[in-house]
């Protein structure tokens, strides 16, 4: 392992969400060539599983790269890995954010919102079905999603108890 | 359906704070579920619609999705110090879930038992993504435009694995000029 340049990353990961249009998917790819390529911080098994715990931990995706920082330098890592994703948001969305408020009915921010709510609503769509191909390898996890679905959409029952059942599943070796 | 100024439900610091904490300790496998969940359906702070709305807007902008719509969320209910509480609401435990999961990992890592209930547990959060879609789809108008431009943008990230910035500086223009004939 080398040696941890916790400022260079901090640079890093700032210019990095600020081109992360689209979520903290698409930044996955550079972040895996700077930790396990270029830095040698942690394998790619590691880098993985890290991934994917903290995709099912509570809490945004993106806490990956802390989850990250937090393995490799403590808790100086996790300063120096999550900072940088509040800068975006602290200043481009508020932005946004109060021009929208400010001017809801703007004929050109209506124009935007309606016309890329039918793409956000596919590019979520092709999530799913990634992460379900991600997880599922035969047809019982396939059913396992179905089921969830089908539960949600037809029953008001709070969804951490699916997750439990998804859990439970998984420990016994049903899917 | 328009809300003025006067009209628009002032939410306290304090309970932005706490809605977004549970948003957010509830939030396994990703938080565009919770958050429509606990917004539109439990708290009712916003219609399916105005969540939608917000939703796009936070995707377009650059960094952590669900970041972006709990800042804006935040400041629709409480300008700047509403934005700040929901942040640090939203930051706060998931950053101490995750120290914890590390120092789980270091030791547990390896245990089978663990690796197998992560994989039902992402199983079934594939399952409440899907639904989203779901129900967000019923607010889409029933016209041919929109419904291809949300089946392109899923063909063209999903299924031929295209980056993201290209399908969606492709698609977003003509999808916002038809958008804009519309109403005019």
């Amino acid at each position: 392992m080398d040696r941890v340049d916790l400022g260079g990353w901090f640079l890093h990961l700032l210019v990095l969400w600020f081109v992360a249009i689209g979520g903290p998917a698409t930044i996955l790819p550079d972040v895996h060539r700077y930790v396990v390529e270029m830095h040698h911080l942690v394998t790619t098994k590691e880098f993985a599983e890290l991934y994917t715990l903290a995709q099912v931990a509570p809490g945004p995706n993106a806490m990956y790269v802390t989850l990250i920082g937090w393995h490799v330098a403590g808790l100086s890592g996790v300063a120096a890995t999550t900072l940088p994703l509040l800068v975006p948001a602290s200043t481009l969305t508020l932005l946004v954010g109060h021009l929208n408020e400010r001017y809801p009915n703007a004929p050109l921010g209506r124009a935007i919102r309606r016309g890329l709510a039918p793409i956000t609503i596919g590019l979520m769509f092709a999530s799913a079905t990634i992460l379900m191909r991600a997880v599922n390898h035969d047809w019982r996890g396939y059913s396992m999603t179905l089921l969830t679905v089908t539960v949600v959409l037809l029953k008001p029952w709070n969804p951490l108890w699916l997750l439990a059942a998804g859990a439970l599943a998984g420990i016994f070796g049903l899917v | 359906m328009e809300q003025t100024e006067l009209e628009r439900p002032r939410n306290s610091a304090l309970a932005l704070f706490l809605t977004f904490s549970r948003i957010t300790l509830s939030g396994f496998g990703g938080l565009t579920f919770w958050t429509r969940y606990v917004l539109v359906e439990r708290e009712r702070w916003l219609t399916q619609r105005e969540f939608l709305d917000l939703l796009v807007l936070a995707q377009l902008l650059p960094g952590p999705n669900a970041l972006n719509l709990t800042v804006m969320v935040g400041y629709r209910f409480g300008r700047w110090k509403g934005a700040a509480a929901a942040v640090a609401g939203f930051l706060t435990c998931p950053c101490l879930v995750v120290i914890g999961l590390g120092v789980l990992y270091q030791h547990y890592g390896a245990l089978p038992q663990f690796q197998r209930a992560l994989t039902g547990m992402s199983i079934a959060a594939a399952g409440l993504l899907l639904s989203v879609v779901i129900k967000l789809a019923t607010v889409l108008p029933r016209r041919l435009l929109p419904w291809l431009f949300g089946a392109l943008a899923f063909v063209g990230v999903g299924v031929l694995r295209w980056p993201l910035p290209w399908v969606v500086a492709a698609l977003a223009p003509w999808a916002v000029a038809t958008a804009w004939k519309e109403k005019a």
